[in-house]
């Protein structure tokens, strides 16, 4: 099979039981609203404070979503023994990766589209500055936690205390992404400074991650 | 030498510095020993 | 052997007494923070060594990365080690100077940025080494350290654009230095740089042996089971 053929076969099958397993996602979902409405009642500011920090607080809500979906990506994957079917088959790593990093971006996409109207209405926020920019620094960002969270993921299948390891693994190095993504929020949410520098930012980020991720997760897998 | 409080600060990053340089030293010292003991083990019972 | 290393030991002794008197005695008092500025004796050659460590970890890590060699592996790992030691050491002395001086205990500033988020990562690192049930841990960590140098440029750029945005006190200071205070700094400096070698064959010789005895209590054990 083709390595496009591949990719997409093993995407439409996650997706295929994500969607069979509709408990979990909607387990998702609640800790999601959860979160927004945790964050609500611990930050309660103005109007005009909420647009300062509405972009930490989103972001930090995003990530704890995204590490909660991320630990559940290999769960399922290690139950049924899949990952030792695929180290001895010879098919490639990289479609394996890619449709797994592909599938995840899209279950924290839809859970970020859940959370943002919320946060909207909690913070009364109203971007100041072009508030297109906000979807390709969404994209951006998440791909940013997701690219390096589904590797991170992988490696600590291999570890103990496995869902403390991901967060440990992952949070450190995606400190820049963050700064990245939390500014150019703010940036447009404030309207007072150009996003330019942080998109910017975000972009080399993804793609030095995304091509170190593509090159070393097949030694990532072969290592039992 | 002037007793200024802010020698307290000097010192105590000064003292500060050795303590964490000598615990360091400490636990590789204790792991030393435990490594020890199981050469001899292993030498008695290889 | 033994030799070298006892002679290591003395020499690095001496060192780190002389320029401890360097440091608290022979070195000129600076004229706007008082004796209290002593402390960048430890502080500024403890980041120089640690970065330097960190560096030779990543050296290390590729060396492994590409030829398996179980040296280059145990090097790595002793260098990540003593490396976060020194740049605890970086942290805390540097906290503790900018309390005084600066009158908080912490700034965003881009060098101590930098150095926590190194810490981190490296931290992160040694848990991964502790935590690991792989056959192949020495792989996981090398990987890991890959991707933490490639962090480290993106994190300094991202520092440095939020300070051109968010300016704070520069620790440390910039301008020119009393040639009296850059041979004291200097001799601090040589003097940390053997002591981590000292620490560094230390822990070097601890990891061998521990290798060894691992590999003999499972022969032991295999052998046992064979009976």
């Amino acid at each position: 099979m083709s390595f496009l053929a591949i990719t997409r076969a093993t995407l439409a099958k996650d997706i295929r039981l994500e969607w069979r397993s509709k408990d979990a996602i909607n387990a998702m979902l609640f800790f999601s609203l959860l979160v927004v409405v945790i964050f609500s009642f611990a930050f309660d500011p103005t109007a005009e404070e909420s647009r300062r920090i509405a972009g930490g607080l989103v972001w930090v809500a995003f990530l704890f979503a995204a590490i909660v979906a991320l630990n559940q990506t290999w769960a399922r994957e290690l139950r049924n023994q899949v990952l030792d079917a695929y180290r001895v088959s010879p098919a490639p790593a990289i479609p394996l990766f890619i449709s797994k990093a592909v599938g995840n971006f899209v279950f924290v996409a839809v859970l970020e589209a859940l959370m943002t109207p919320l946060f909207i209405a909690f913070y009364k926020l109203r971007a100041l500055g072009p508030a297109w920019q906000l979807l390709p620094i969404a994209l951006l960002g998440t791909w940013a936690l997701v690219v390096n969270g589904t590797f991170f993921a992988a490696m600590s299948l291999r570890t103990r205390a496995r869902e403390i390891m991901l967060p440990l693994l992952l949070f450190p190095l995606s400190i820049p992404a963050l700064l990245g993504m939390v500014n150019s929020t703010t940036a447009v949410l404030t309207g007072e400074s150009s996003p330019t520098f942080w998109i910017a930012l975000l972009v080399a980020y993804d793609v030095v991650f995304t091509v170190a991720c593509l090159l070393l997760f097949e030694t990532v897998l072969e290592a039992e | 030498m002037i007793p200024d409080p802010q020698h307290y600060y000097l010192y105590s990053a000064y003292i500060l510095t050795w303590a964490i340089h000598g615990t360091y030293l400490f636990i590789l010292a204790r792991k030393a020993k435990r490594v020890r003991k199981e050469i001899e083990r292993l030498k008695r019972s290889g | 052997m033994k030799h070298g290393f006892t002679v290591l030991a003395v020499i690095t002794a001496v060192l780190l007494s002389f320029a401890l008197y360097t440091a608290l005695v022979m070195a000129p008092v600076e004229q706007t923070m008082g004796n209290v500025y002593r402390i960048f004796y430890y502080h500024v050659p403890s980041a120089i060594v640690a970065f330097g460590l960190f560096f030779i970890n990543f050296g290390a890590s590729l060396v492994y990365l590409i030829r398996r060699n179980t040296k280059a592996d145990m090097l790595a790992l002793v260098c990540a080690e003593v490396g976060v030691v020194f740049c605890t050491v970086n942290l805390i002395t540097g906290s503790i100077w900018a309390r005084p001086v600066w009158g908080i205990w912490w700034t965003w500033d881009m060098r101590l940025t930098l150095t926590l988020v190194l810490w981190l990562i490296y931290v992160s690192y040694l848990v991964l080494r502790r935590f690991s049930t792989s056959s192949q841990t020495a792989l996981l960590a090398a990987v890991l350290a890959i991707f933490g140098a490639l962090d480290v440029p993106l994190v300094y750029f991202s520092i440095w654009f939020f300070r051109t945005q968010h300016p704070s006190p520069v620790m440390g200071g910039g301008g020119s230095l009393d040639p009296h205070m850059g041979y004291a700094l200097l001799l601090n400096f040589v003097a940390f740089a053997f002591l981590a070698w000292l620490v560094c064959w230390t822990r070097y010789r601890l990891e061998v042996a521990q290798r060894a005895v691992h590999e003999a209590e499972a022969m032991q054990s295999l052998m046992e089971g064979a009976r």
